[in-house]
C-alpha cells in the first residue's frame, strides 16, 4: 500500500487504475467538520493537539499559581480566591482538601495532559510525515481517534473539578488505599472515579496514537529516507512511541486492579485497613506496593515519554540554527536507545523507601546511574553541535540551549536521588520537587517551546513576534532556576512535600520568607505565559508572513511542501532523499537540502 | 498510484498488519503485567490454592478449534470459495461465543464452590483469575466483533472480493487471542 492509498483510502475504494500520479490537490469538498473539527489530516490533528495542550497548561499552571499562595501566604487570606473556588476558599484561604486537589490535578494534567498529549501528540502528528515524507500517517482515522480519545479525557478531567466532593486529592500517582477507598477522603469519591475514567481513556488515546507513530516511522518513508536519514526529531518521536505503547498497558492493568478494589470489594492492594467512622474494612492480604510496582513500570518510561520528544526536538532546531551538523548522529540514536532500553529497569528508584529489599535496591542504584552515560553522551554532542556553530539566537535556538541548560542542571540532581542510600534522606522533599521539575517538567517545556517556535512558520504560514519570544525565553529561564534551584535546599533541610502549611513546623520555619519568594516568581513566570500565549494567538491571525518555503535554510523536508501545505504536503510527487538531514556547511555551501542528490565533486557523505 | 508504490520501495508487509503486530506487542505487555502482579502477590500471605474449573479444560479445545476454523476461512477466502468461506467464519465467530459461554459458566462454578472472586470474602488469587481471565474474554469479545465486520462486509456488494486483507487481520488477531489463552491456561495450572 502506498502514501496515496492512505490519503484516498476512505473516498476512493476501487479506484487502484486511476492514474494519481500528478496533482493531488484535494478533489472531495472538505466542510467546516472534516477540516477543523474531525479532521483527519495529521497537521490539523497535531494543532488540536497543541490547543488543548495548551488549554490544560494554563488550567495547570494556575493551579499551580493557587496553591503557591497558600505555600507563600499561609498566613493572608485572599477574599478573591472564594469568589473564584467557592467553598473550596472559605474566607478566602484554600482549604486543605482544595489544596491537595489542587496538587494533585496540576500533576496529573501537566503530566500527562500537557508534557505528553501537548508535547509528543503535537509533534509526532505534526513531524512524522512530514519529516519521513508522507503524506499522512499509517492510519488517519486510528490518528483522528486517538485526539477524540484525549478529547474525552479532557472532558472527564475537567469535569471531576466541578463534582460536590470535589477531583481526586491522593496524589498524581494515585497510590491506594487513598485512591481505592470512596471513605477514604473527599476526592476519594466520584472525583476518583472520574479521574480514573479520564486516564483509562488517556491510556487508550496513547495507544492508538503510539501505535501509528510507529507504524508511520518504520513503514511510509519516502525513496531514499532510510532509518540513518531521519532527522533526530524522528528517532525520538518513534522510542517516545515504543515506551507509550509497551508501558500504558502495564499502567492500565494497575487501574484496573484498582477499579476492582474500588468498586468490587476485592483486596489487591488492600490489607488491614481501619477508617475513623467507618471501622475496620474486610480486606485482607492486599499490597499497596503491588500498585507502585506496576504504576511506575509506566511511570518512569513516562519521564522519557515526556523528555525524549524534547531531546529530539532540541537537537534539530540546535542543528540547524548552529549551521553545523549534528555532532555524532549516531551516538545520539544509540543513546536514545539505551535510555528507552534503561527506562524499562529502573522503575524500583521510586521505590527505595517501601521495604525493598537492600540488594534489589542496589541493583536498581547502579541501573539508574547508568542512565548518566546516555545522558552525558546527549550533553556533549549538543555542546558540540554548538561548538564553534555559526549560531543564529532565534526563539527556537534560545528555547533549545536553555533545555540543555536546564538538563544538565536537573539532570545531575538525578545522579544524587538515584542513590538508595541519599534517597532515604531526600525522599518526599522538596529536593525530588526540584529535581522532576527542572530535569523533565522545565527542560521539556523547553523543549516543547522550543518546537513551537521553530515551527510555527510551517503550522500557519506566519511567524510568531520576536521581541515578545524572547522576553518570554529570558525570563521563564531565570524564573524557573528561582523557582525550583531554592527548593534543593529546602530538601536537602528535610522539608516534606505535599505540606499544606510550612509554618507550624519549628524546622521549616526559616523558610518562609524563601517559600513566598517562590511564589512570587511562580506568579510571574505565569504571567509570562500568558504573554507567550497571547504571541502564539496573535500570530497566527496577525503574524509577520512567510515569504519562502525555506525560511530557516533547514535541510530536512518539511520545508520542501508549499507554505500552507493541504491535505497530502506536496503538491505532486513526494520528494526523493538522498542523504542524511544535517548538511550544514558542507564544501562550503550554507546548507543542502536532504533531497538534493549528492554530487561528484562532493567530499565524504 | 504506480510511481507512488515505486517510490516507497519494495513493501515487505502491510502496514494495517505491522500495525497489528505492534498493537500485540502492547497486549502482551498488559497481560504480562498482570501475571507478573499474580507472580508477586502469590508469593505473599494468605494466598488461596484451587484447581481451576473443568470447563476451562473444554473452552480450551474450543479456542484451539475455532483458531482451525479461522485460518480455513482465510485460505477458503483466498481461494475464492465464498460459500466455504461464509460457514467456516460463522462457525469460528460461534465457537468464540461458546469459549465465552464457558467461562463464564467457570466463574460460577468457582462461585459455587465457595470460592469469592469478588466482594469481601474475595481472595485475591480468585480475584486475579477473574480480571486475568475476563480482560481476555474482553479481547475474544473484540475479535467476535471484528469477524462479524468482515462477515458482514462478504454480503456487501461493494466491497472488493479479492481484497483478504482484513480477514487475515482478524485471522491473525484471532490466532493471538487463542495463543494468549494458552498462555494463560498453562500459567494458572503449572505456572503461577
Amino acid at each position: 500500500m502506498s502514501n496515496e492509498a492512505v490519503l484516498h483510502a476512505p473516498a476512493a475504494a476501487g479506484s487502484l487504475d486511476h492514474g494519481h500520479g500528478e496533482h493531488h490537490e484535494h478533489h472531495h469538498h472538505e466542510t467546516f467538520i472534516s477540516k477543523y473539527v474531525f479532521s483527519m489530516d495529521h497537521k490539523m490533528i497535531a494543532k488540536q493537539f497543541l490547543i488543548t495542550g495548551m488549554v490544560w497548561a494554563v488550567l495547570g499552571g494556575l493551579m499551580s499559581v493557587l496553591f503557591r499562595l497558600q505555600l507563600g501566604y499561609p498566613d493572608s487570606t485572599f477574599p478573591w480566591l472564594e469568589d473564584l473556588l467557592g467553598k473550596w476558599a472559605a474566607g478566602g484561604k484554600i482549604s486543605p482538601e482544595a489544596y491537595y486537589a489542587l496538587v494533585t490535578t496540576h500533576g496529573t494534567v501537566l503530566v500527562f495532559f500537557v508534557l505528553t498529549a501537548g508535547l509528543s501528540g503535537t509533534f509526532s502528528n505534526f513531524l512524522i510525515p512530514l519529516q519521513i515524507g508522507a503524506r499522512d500517517m499509517a492510519s488517519p482515522f486510528m490518528n483522528m481517534l486517538s485526539y477524540w480519545f484525549f478529547f474525552a479525557a479532557s472532558i472527564v478531567m475537567l469535569s471531576s473539578m466541578f463534582v460536590e466532593t470535589g477531583p481526586f486529592s491522593g496524589g498524581w500517582t494515585a497510590y491506594p488505599p487513598l485512591s481505592a477507598l470512596g471513605d477514604a477522603s473527599p476526592g476519594s469519591k466520584t472525583g476518583m472515579d472520574l479521574w480514573i475514567i479520564a486516564m483509562a481513556l488517556f491510556v487508550v488515546s496513547q495507544l492508538l496514537a503510539g501505535l501509528n507513530y510507529i507504524s508511520t516511522i518504520l513503514n511510509m518513508r519516502t525513496k531514499g529516507m532510510s532509518m540513518t536519514r531521519i532527522p533526530l526529531t524522528m528517532w525520538a518521536l518513534f522510542f517516545t512511541a515504543v515506551l507509550g505503547v509497551l508501558s500504558f498497558p502495564v499502567l492500565l492493568s494497575g487501574f484496573i486492579l484498582l477499579i476492582f478494589d474500588r468498586n468490587f470489594g476485592t483486596s489487591f492492594y488492600l490489607s488491614d485497613i481501619f477508617i475513623n467512622g467507618v471501622g475496620a474494612l474486610p480486606n485482607e492480604g492486599g499490597s499497596a506496593i503491588l500498585y507502585q510496582h506496576l504504576f511506575w513500570f509506566l511511570g518512569h518510561p513516562e519521564v522519557y515519554i515526556i523528555l525524549l520528544p524534547a531531546m529530539g526536538i532540541a537537537s534539530e532546531v540546535m542543528s540547524v540554527n548552529a549551521r553545523k551538523p549534528i555532532f555524532g548522529y549516531m551516538a545520539m540514536v544509540a543513546s536514545m536507545f539505551s535510555i528507552a532500553i534503561l527506562a524499562f529497569l529502573v522503575w524500583a528508584h521510586h521505590m527505595f523507601v517501601t521495604g525493598l529489599n537492600p540488594f534489589l535496591g542496589s541493583v536498581f542504584v547502579l541501573l539508574t546511574l547508568l542512565i548518566a552515560v546516555p545522558s552525558a553522551i546527549k550533553v556533549f554532542n549538543w555542546l558540540t553541535t554548538l561548538w564553534r556553530g555559526n549560531i543564529r539566537f532565534t526563539p527556537g535556538m534560545l528555547f533549545a540551549i536553555g533545555f540543555v541548560s536546564l538538563f544538565i542542571s536537573g539532570g545531575l540532581t538525578g545522579i544524587w536521588l538515584g542513590n538508595s542510600a541519599l534517597d532515604i534522606h531526600l525522599h518526599d522533599t522538596y529536593f525530588v520537587i526540584a529535581h522532576f521539575h527542572i530535569v523533565m517538567g522545565v527542560a521539556s517545556m523547553f523543549g516543547m517551546f522550543a518546537g513551537i517556535y521553530h515551527w510555527f512558520p510551517k503550522m500557519y504560514g506566519r511567524f510568531m513576534n520576536n521581541t515578545l519570544a524572547y522576553i518570554h525565553f529570558w525570563v521563564t529561564l531565570a524564573g524557573a532556576y528561582m523557582i525550583f534551584w531554592p527548593m534543593h535546599y529546602q530538601g536537602l533541610a528535610g522539608m516534606p512535600r505535599r505540606y499544606y502549611d510550612y509554618s507550624v513546623w519549628e524546622s521549616f520555619k526559616q523558610f518562609a520568607e524563601l517559600n513566598q519568594f517562590i511564589s512570587l516568581v511562580a506568579m510571574i513566570v505565569f504571567a509570562i505565559q500568558i504573554l507567550f500565549l497571547f504571541n502564539f494567538f496573535y500570530s497566527i491571525f496577525k503574524g509577520r508572513k512567510v515569504t519562502t518555503e525555506n525560511p530557516w535554510g533547514s535541510n530536512s523536508l518539511e520545508w520542501t511542501t508549499p507554505i500552507n501545505p493541504g491535505h497530502g504536503n506536496w503538491v505532486g510527487e513526494i520528494p526523493e532523499v538522498h542523504r542524511w538531514p544535517y548538511d550544514y556547511g558542507k564544501d562550503g555551501k550554507d546548507h543542502i537540502p536532504q533531497t538534493t542528490p549528492i554530487g561528484a565533486d562532493e567530499s565524504h557523505h | 498510484m504506480m510511481t507512488a508504490v515505486q517510490a516507497n520501495g519494495p513493501q515487505r508487509i502491510h502496514r494495517h498488519k505491522f500495525t497489528l503486530w505492534v498493537a500485540m506487542g502492547s497486549m502482551v505487555m498488559m497481560f504480562a503485567g498482570l501475571t507478573s502482579a499474580y507472580i508477586v502477590k502469590k508469593n505473599q500471605s494468605s494466598w488461596l490454592e484451587f484447581n481451576l474449573p473443568m470447563v476451562f479444560w473444554y473452552s480450551t479445545a474450543v479456542i484451539l478449534v475455532s483458531s482451525f476454523t479461522i485460518q480455513t476461512a482465510f485460505q477458503a477466502h483466498k481461494a475464492g470459495e465464498m460459500g466455504k468461506y461464509r460457514i467456516l467464519i460463522t462457525l469460528t465467530a460461534l465457537l468464540g461465543i461458546a469459549f465465552l459461554v464457558m467461562q463464564i459458566m467457570g466463574f460460577s462454578d468457582l462461585e459455587a464452590n465457595d470460592i469469592a472472586l469478588t466482594g469481601s470474602r474475595s481472595n485475591s488469587a480468585a480475584s486475579f483469575l477473574l480480571v486475568i481471565t475476563g480482560l481476555h474474554m474482553l479481547h475474544v469479545l473484540g475479535g467476535v466483533v471484528a469477524i462479524l465486520y468482515i462477515f458482514f462486509r462478504a454480503y456487501n456488494p461493494a466491497s472488493k472480493a479479492g481484497n483478504s486483507l482484513p480477514v487475515e487481520l482478524a485471522a491473525t488477531y484471532w490466532h493471538f487471542v487463542d495463543v494468549l489463552w494458552i498462555y494463560l491456561f498453562i500459567f494458572y495450572n503449572w505456572i503461577g
